[in-house]
């Protein structure tokens, strides 16, 4: 009989293992991506070229802080959709800023504050009228889109060179920084919040109301104000997109990143996230980013067509959870 | 002077009145034990003292000044707590912090953690638990070792009153002895406690004093000493309960054995059971919480895997280890889930449509379901098992508990099964509720149902089964005879204490 009651203990390495796996699980993603691609193309030294890692990089740079944002949201248990549409209002607002004669600061100041301002009606909307997050922010996905089109006049705004433009550049000048100056802002944020979702009191809470929203708010959390803060500041986060995106394209766009709030959710949700709160790393977002944009890369390099990355990308957001599901229903 | 004072509350959700007029007075130091049944309006009071809703009208004070609690953070600040029914437990998070959450040590909004361990630590030490570690994420915990989690956090907040909604409903044994225990100490302590509960043993052992409610009004107060179980349960009811368990028509012979398992084995929580079942009879399962009684039911009707044995229903072979509800319910078996909320009711949906979802077919042609033949059926049923509800079509979520898990007996009558298998049919259930669904599982028995019924209360099982077994890790006793079982007999088999007399099968292995 003692047997069978050993049975229903896991034996502790093996749980080990899976935890190592659980974390590590999203580099070994990465990492197979790169290799395989790294063989594929034939000369792994151009796929892996300083030249070539800059532009995945810097393509990562717009999806990344979204990212970042979208993980402070998914592990409170809540989804944004209107991620694309904030991108563009924003990136129209800093051309139209810089086109104004601001100082260049100001304009980006204006761009990242529209952000916060989009994703505060957002978490106003949601806790105060009780709109599901879902449908909340897919009103807005509209309303942004739209506003950012009537404020540019429906026609991209052209912005005059300033260094604003030479945030989101391949080759970074000076070069030796090696990276472009979006790259190291990407870094910094990441780790920022990474150490503000592990230390302080916010942090914990944001994986409290995630969690159990319930009992977070019968232990005295005022869970909606806490909400309005998350959406708020996930908000900045896409703001900062919209001016990467707008230095990217030296001009503000009212139709660009439609259906990046997409490449968004799948970085997460790539990197471990879980849709149903509670769960999310910033690392793993950043890997999940990363692990899109070389196969992106990867694919173009193949000279595959578009829609062969489509089918890719869809795939693995898909296996991605299954795996995570298959972990989680084991342990 | 009361620590705590309610005078007059009333409240009232659109048109159904929760509480009507209710007073409370609780004393420093005291376990207050507020007896009612379901819906008399227990939990609302519950949530008004937590500062989760507010009243209507009525006073309440706390240490003699108003309390006007407008969030569970005033609540909080005035030294109270509330330990749910359901356990709120944040279960990806760790103890230490699910006990220190909402008032965290920070210092500039950061988390002190090694303050934060050493604060959960030390309430912690207040439990004989070692199993309980700070670092530990909750949801890994037992539900007993949550519970236990929780009121750690009640004392961590320095709760000076403590709200106790139910809490032995998911413990058992050792740990309700700890749980009272904890209780005698907080006591000493000077903290004051209101305790609810379904269980009269259970508030005889640790309350001093009782508020009886019904219909959201206090009916009565005082000593629980001075008062007797019969007196208590009639001013519950409002009418005096003669006999709890109806009496069972005698069978002449035995009925054919409908549902038959051979060395049915789902491992770890499953092990080589065998079981017989006859048309008429009622077959109680007893055992502990996590002896794979639930697993027992669960492999029979195909909702968990069986890795080997044989499942024979009227004699024919079903397939054991594949075998799927799907396929069950078309052979006649029916199941009641222990989980009303999560498993056992679509809550949202209408009592017709729960009532009648495991037979469509019976009021519907052609693919279309007839709604008046929908609600004719439902209100015929409703009117047998004793719902109390406006109509056919309201939803199953907006009843008391008691009537919903009687929605849940009405869908297995409608649903026509002969062999019905039965997990818990009255955990959270009032008395009066109870006494029906008693007498709903008798009838169809003595109408040659089949019954095979899980529960955790003996005195139920004692009430109302022919034949009774005993699970213990896994491995299901020989079912003999009530008369041959004793309550101590029951109990000894379960914990496993005395394997030579229990009578255990072990099948060789």
């Amino acid at each position: 009989m003692d047997n069978e009651v050993s049975q229903i203990f896991e034996p502790r390495r093996l749980a080990t293992l899976r935890k190592w796996l659980t974390i590590f699980g999203p580099f070994l993603g990465l990492f197979v991506v790169i290799l395989l691609f790294a063989l594929l193309t034939g000369s792994p030294e151009k796929y892996l070229s300083l030249f070539n890692i800059r532009i995945v990089l810097s393509q990562t740079v717009i999806v990344a802080i979204s990212a970042i944002g979208m993980t402070l949201i998914i592990i409170s248990g809540g989804i944004d959709l209107s991620v694309g549409s904030t991108i563009a209002l924003s990136g129209v607002v800093t051309a139209l800023c810089i086109n104004s004669s601001l100082d260049p600061i100001a304009a980006v100041g204006a761009g990242i504050a529209v952000g916060g301002l989009v994703g505060c009606i957002n978490g106003v909307v949601i806790t105060r009228l009780r709109v599901v997050p879902f449908i909340a922010t897919l009103g807005m996905l509209g309303v942004a889109r739209g506003a950012a089109k009537w404020i540019a006049n429906q026609e991209p705004v052209n912005v005059d060179p300033t260094w604003v433009n030479n945030l989101v550049v391949t080759i970074p000048d000076p070069s030796w920084i090696l990276l472009a100056p979006s790259v190291w802002i990407t870094v910094l944020l990441a780790i920022v919040m990474a150490v503000v979702l592990r230390n302080p009191v916010f942090g914990r809470r944001v994986f409290a109301i995630g969690s159990n929203e319930a009992a977070a708010r019968a232990c005295g959390i005022s869970t909606d104000r806490l909400k309005i803060w998350i959406y708020t500041l996930a908000g900045l986060f896409f703001g900062l997109s919209g001016v990467m995106q707008m230095s990217r394209l030296r001009q503000g766009d009212p139709t660009v990143a439609a259906g990046t709030e997409l490449d968004v959710i799948a970085a997460v949700v790539i990197g471990g996230g879980s849709l149903s709160g509670g769960h999310g790393t910033i690392l793993g977002t950043i890997v999940g980013a990363l692990i899109m944009s070389f196969l992106r890369n990867g694919c173009q390099q193949m000279g595959w067509a578009n829609y062969v990355q489509e089918i890719i990308i869809g795939a693995i957001i898909v296996i991605a959870v299954a795996i995570d599901q298959l972990q989680s229903r084991r342990s | 002077m009361p620590v705590l004072e309610l005078r007059d509350i009333r409240k009232a959700f659109g048109k159904t009145t929760a509480l009507d007029g209710l007073n409370l007075s609780l004393s420093a130091g005291e376990v207050h034990a507020l007896i009612g049944e379901n819906g008399a309006g227990k939990s609302t009071l519950m949530n008004i003292i937590a500062g989760t809703i507010g009243p209507d009208s009525g006073s309440i004070q706390v240490n003699g000044s108003p309390y006007t609690p407008a969030s569970p953070l005033d609540a909080r600040k005035h030294r109270i707590a509330l330990i749910h029914q359901e356990l709120s437990i944040l279960p990806h998070l760790s103890v230490s912090e699910n006990i220190v959450i909402g008032a965290e040590n920070s210092r500039f909004g950061w988390l002190d953690r090694r303050e934060m361990i050493r604060r959960a630590e030390g309430v912690l030490s207040n439990f004989d638990h070692p199993d309980i570690k700070p670092q530990t994420p909750a949801g890994k915990l037992s539900t007993a070792a949550q519970q236990v989690v929780e009121i750690c956090r009640a004392l961590a907040a320095n709760a000076e009153i403590i709200l106790m909604d139910e809490p032995t409903s998911s413990l058992q044994g050792d740990d309700v002895r700890r749980l009272f225990t904890l209780i005698r100490k907080l006591k000493n302590d000077g903290i004051s406690i209101i305790y609810i509960s379904h269980f009269l043993e259970e508030i005889r052992e640790i309350a001093d004093s009782y508020t009886v409610i019904r219909d959201g009004k206090d009916v009565s107060e005082g000593q629980i000493k001075d008062i007797t179980d019969d007196l208590l349960i009639s001013q519950m009811v409002g009418r005096p309960v003669d006999n709890l368990f109806p009496s069972r028509k005698p069978r002449s012979e035995p009925g054919e054995i409908l549902l038959e398992v051979r060395n049915l084995s789902a491992p770890p929580r499953l092990l080589n059971a065998d079981l017989e079942l006859r048309a008429g009879e009622i077959l109680g399962i007893a055992g502990l919480v996590g002896a794979g009684r639930s697993n027992l039911v669960r492999a029979v009707f195909g909702l968990e895997k069986a890795r080997a044995g044989t499942i024979l229903i009227r004699g024919r072979e079903a397939p054991a280890r594949n075998g799927r509800p799907s396929t069950r319910v078309s052979e006649g078996i029916g199941y009641l889930s222990e989980d009303r909320k999560a498993e056992g009711l679509a809550l949202p949906l209408s009592l017709a449509d729960n009532v009648t979802m495991t037979r469509f077919s019976s009021c519907a042609r052609f693919g279309w379901i007839d709604l008046a033949t929908q609600r004719r059926q439902t209100e015929n049923l409703i009117k047998n098992v004793g719902v109390r509800a406006r109509n056919a079509i309201q939803p199953v979520s907006t009843l008391s508990g008691g009537n919903q898990q009687k929605i849940a007996m009405a869908r297995l009558i409608h649903q026509e099964a002969d062999v019905l298998l039965l997990d818990e049919p009255t955990r959270g259930v009032d008395i009066g509720s109870k006494a029906k669904i008693y007498e709903t599982i008798a009838e169809l028995a003595d109408g040659g149902k089949a019954i095979l019924m899980v529960s955790s209360y003996l005195p139920e099982l004692f009430g109302m089964c022919d034949r009774l077994a005993v699970m213990t890790r896994g491995r299901l006793s020989k079912s003999l005879s009530i008369a041959e079982w004793t309550p101590e007999l029951v109990l000894q088999t379960a914990i496993g204490s005395s394997r030579e007399h229990a009578p255990i099968e072990t099948n060789g292995q």
